[in-house]
């Protein structure tokens, strides 16, 4: 049985008596620990899907179940590491990680428990020096890594990444996508990232979902990609089935769905 | 060069010489003139209270010199100004001279109003501080119900812009009709002074509050009051300080004039008062003593505002 079932999902917005519709019978089975990346240009409704699934906006049509149970509303279930990281800056690191420990664990763990565990997800991201600091105190990469374990210490059922890496470096962005490759190894979660990066998507990704322009956005193809974890991304590099993969992605989002401004 | 080493530096000397016998930890023997300066010259680092204090006087001069500077220019232009016989103020020697007795002793206390200015001032400030405490409660509390409630603030942000623009006095007749008593009408009027300004900035730090932290907290279910407390309070409190301080300065101004009409112990009440008795010293004492304090209390709220907003603000 699925983990994940979005089944027939569509959004539409309507502002001043307009209505447009964003999604459109959007359908996607996740199996429990696999890693999906959807990528398409922006603005094709990509991060409304994520947020649908996270509960934060309410589809217009079709449902969504994670693990037997619909999902209607936000929840620690399907924990999201944003794009700008969200962590509140009048917390400490710590803090941020521990306010987030202590909500969903508040009756389950005791309080050295909680302790313990907002500790070892601090060292999971290797942040635990950084464990006093506020976040204007720490580098965007720093920041993305504490959010990633705020969202990790949640035990999340499924975890969404809403490009996680978009607003970093390339050398940063590579280091905390081996150290997510890492993680994933270990922990063995399910997860659902928002790339526009294609190597990205091929590197972390076991399938990638290529979504058609919007409006009325929907899934254009899956590309399962056949590679052998863990992997290194200087192995990769001249591997048959991640260049396959790669020109496949770049056919579907530049040759056959190219937004209509760059085709003209 | 040793030598105009002491020679330039005295300071310096005594200093890395009581410095170097305590490194050592014993009662340094009577040291002679070339081996302290030879220790002068060879710990160039062991010296730092010399430049520092430099450099707090630097500070103190560009920062204190100039208004004590304008200060003075003024007084005695006030001084040559007023000096003259018929004058319509007394100059400043006369005011001093004058209210000598009220400078030094501000605690004297003859019963009734015949009290010294502390009691005055400090029965202003309580005045103030119930009134602005209750501002404060209720200012938040409506600022968050406008800033979080559409339906709110549509319904309430007309009626908040009209009654904010009345003058502080106009609700004074009123408010002694309601409570037939100087004291809580004093208190209300500051109420009703000082919250206008701490909704509508609170209002609009909850509006400006980031969708991602209310992602955050939709996430983490936090419950209502956890809300409050983890997300808004602190998000907004850059915005609610501003409304403090605007609140806390309007409140300070519209006591003294209250204070004038219901009359009783109050730093309102001894202007009138001087001004019956034509006192033209003792007022400008007053006005004196209300301007400082005023600036304290502004202060005292900006230093809160600096502890309690530290690291609140967003990159």
């Amino acid at each position: 049985m699925a983990y994940l079932d979005i089944s027939q999902v569509g959004i539409s917005f309507s502002r001043g008596g307009r209505t447009s519709e964003v999604l459109r019978d959007v359908n996607l089975v996740v199996e429990k620990g696999e890693y999906v990346s959807i990528i398409g240009h922006s603005g094709c409704g990509k991060s409304t899907l994520l947020n649908i699934v996270a509960g934060l906006l309410r589809a217009s049509t079709g449902g969504i179940l994670l693990d037997g149970r619909e999902v209607n509303a936000p929840g620690p279930d399907r924990a999201v590491v944003f794009q700008n990281h969200s962590l509140l800056p009048w917390l400490t690191v710590r803090e941020n990680v521990s306010l987030a420990v202590d909500k969903v664990f508040s009756g389950k763990k005791s309080r050295t428990e909680r302790k313990a565990w907002v500790e070892e997800n601090l060292t999971l991201v290797n942040m635990m020096h950084a464990a006093e600091k506020r976040p204007n105190e720490i580098s965007g990469g720093m920041k993305q890594r504490v959010g990633i374990a705020r969202a990790l210490a949640m035990e999340p059922k499924v975890l969404l990444l809403d490009e996680p890496f978009g607003a970093l470096d390339a050398l940063t962005r590579a280091h905390l996508q081996d150290q997510v490759m890492e993680i994933h190894a270990r922990l063995g979660n399910t997860m659902m990232m928002i790339t526009h990066d294609v190597d990205e998507a091929v590197l972390l990704s076991d399938r990638i979902v290529m979504m058609t322009n919007g409006p009325s956005a929907t899934i254009g193809e899956i590309l399962k990609v056949d590679l052998a974890r863990p992997r290194r991304r200087l192995d990769l590099v001249e591997d048959a089935t991640y260049v396959h993969a790669r020109a496949a992605v770049l056919e579907f989002l530049y040759a056959r769905h190219a937004l209509p401004a760059l085709a003209a | 060069m040793s030598t105009t080493a002491v020679k330039l530096a005295p300071a310096i000397r005594t200093s890395a010489e009581a410095q170097a016998s305590a490194r050592r930890g014993v009662a340094a023997p009577p040291a002679t003139r070339l081996s302290t300066a030879a220790a002068a010259a060879s710990e160039p680092a062991a010296n730092p209270i010399g430049p520092r204090l430099a450099a707090l006087g630097r500070s103190v001069a560009t920062n204190v010199v100039p208004p004590v500077l304008v200060i003075g220019v003024l007084l005695v232009l006030w001084e040559l100004l007023c000096h003259r016989p018929g004058a319509g103020l007394p100059p400043p020697s006369r005011v001093v001279t004058e209210t000598w007795d009220l400078i030094v002793d501000p605690f004297f206390d003859n019963g009734g109003t015949d009290k010294g200015l502390f009691w005055h001032i400090s029965a202003s400030l309580q005045r103030v501080f119930m009134g602005f405490s209750i501002a404060v409660v209720v200012g938040v509390a409506l600022g968050t119900l406008v800033g979080q409630s559409t339906w709110a603030m549509r319904g309430l942000d007309p009626l908040f812009q009209v009654l904010r623009t009345v003058p502080p006095l106009a609700w004074l007749p009123l408010s002694l009709a309601a409570f037939r008593d100087g004291q809580p009408s004093a208190i209300f009027v500051i109420f009703i002074t000082s919250v206008w300004p701490i909704i509508i900035n609170t209002a609009v730090g909850i509006r400006n509050i980031p969708q991602d932290y209310r992602n955050v907290a939709a996430v983490l279910r936090l419950n209502g009051f956890e809300f409050f407390w983890r997300i808004m309070v602190p998000s907004a409190a850059p915005y609610i300080f501003t409304g403090l301080r605007i609140g806390v300065g309007l409140s300070w101004l519209a006591i003294v004039a209250a204070e004038m009409l219901i009359g009783g112990v109050g730093i309102g009440f001894f202007i009138w008062d001087a001004w019956n008795s034509s006192k033209m010293s003792e007022i400008i004492l007053a006005l004196v003593y209300v301007g400082l304090i005023g600036f304290v209390l502004d202060r005292i709220v900006a230093f809160a505002a600096t502890i309690v907003t530290r690291g609140t603000s967003a990159q």
